[in-house]
């Protein structure tokens, strides 16, 4: 599973890529955030402000409680500022 | 059309190439944003913009297609541009054409507003006073919720 980081939540974690193979009870964005924050202090304070925090699975919006599976593109985010 | 570039545009331009040929157009609007010096009380050297490559033109195309299922248009543009930008440089253009001006004024005020609630940039602010990541503004999310229905 690759996942993205933007903006600050890039450089809290430390990097804008990574590839990562969370264990199978992990099925939703949400579970993955979870785990994700297990991995290091970085990881665990770019997901602080939890509900702030936007994410897209294979490039499409989504919901906490969207399904991830092995292979697809997760990315988190600031609300965005474009415009 | 959407395209998202590092580069500047010439909005002469691109109104020129979009409507060239298309003889049944009555009005062409067009929006350019800029980036300010200022930010609050803050003054701003260089804006930078970070962009989802990939999402980016995904979303782009997403809310220009959603403009042309709501309006009559002839002819649509949405550039964006990312990477460190200073004021006065152009951020972002919306062109719209139609046969009448009125779905070319809403069309684009939608596609603006939309672009700033959905699209997935974020800009970075550097100044004397030091570096910071913009915040959203609920007035933006106030505009684009008009388009709700």
């Amino acid at each position: 599973m690759k996942v993205l980081y933007f903006a600050w939540l890039r450089e809290r974690v430390g990097t804008g890529e990574e590839d990562v193979s969370p264990p199978a009870g992990v099925t939703t964005v949400a579970a993955l955030v979870d785990w994700l924050c297990t991995r290091s202090a970085g990881h665990a304070r770019a997901f602080e402000q939890r509900d702030v925090i936007r994410a897209a699975v294979n490039q499409d919006f989504a919901d906490p409680d969207s399904p991830v599976k092995p292979g697809d593109e997760v990315a988190f985010f600031p609300p965005v500022t474009g415009g | 059309m959407i395209r998202v570039q590092a580069g500047d545009f010439d909005i002469g331009a691109e109104i020129a190439a979009l409507t060239k040929g298309k003889t049944h157009i009555g009005g062409v609007v067009s929006f350019t944003g800029l980036v300010r010096d200022f930010a609050g009380d803050a003054a701003v050297s260089t804006m930078t913009l970070e962009h989802y490559p990939g999402m980016t033109e995904r979303m782009l195309a997403d809310i220009e297609a959603e403009a042309n299922r709501r309006w009559p248009l002839d002819a649509s543009l949405i550039v964006h541009r990312h990477g460190p930008l200073r004021p006065g440089d152009n951020i972002v253009l919306v062109i719209t054409a139609s046969a009448h001006r009125q779905a070319a004024f809403e069309a684009a005020e939608f596609l603006v507003d939309w672009l700033k609630t959905k699209a997935p940039f974020w800009k970075r602010e550097a100044g004397p006073d030091g570096d910071r990541w913009v915040d959203p503004k609920d007035v933006d999310d106030v505009a684009a919720a008009r388009w709700h229905k």
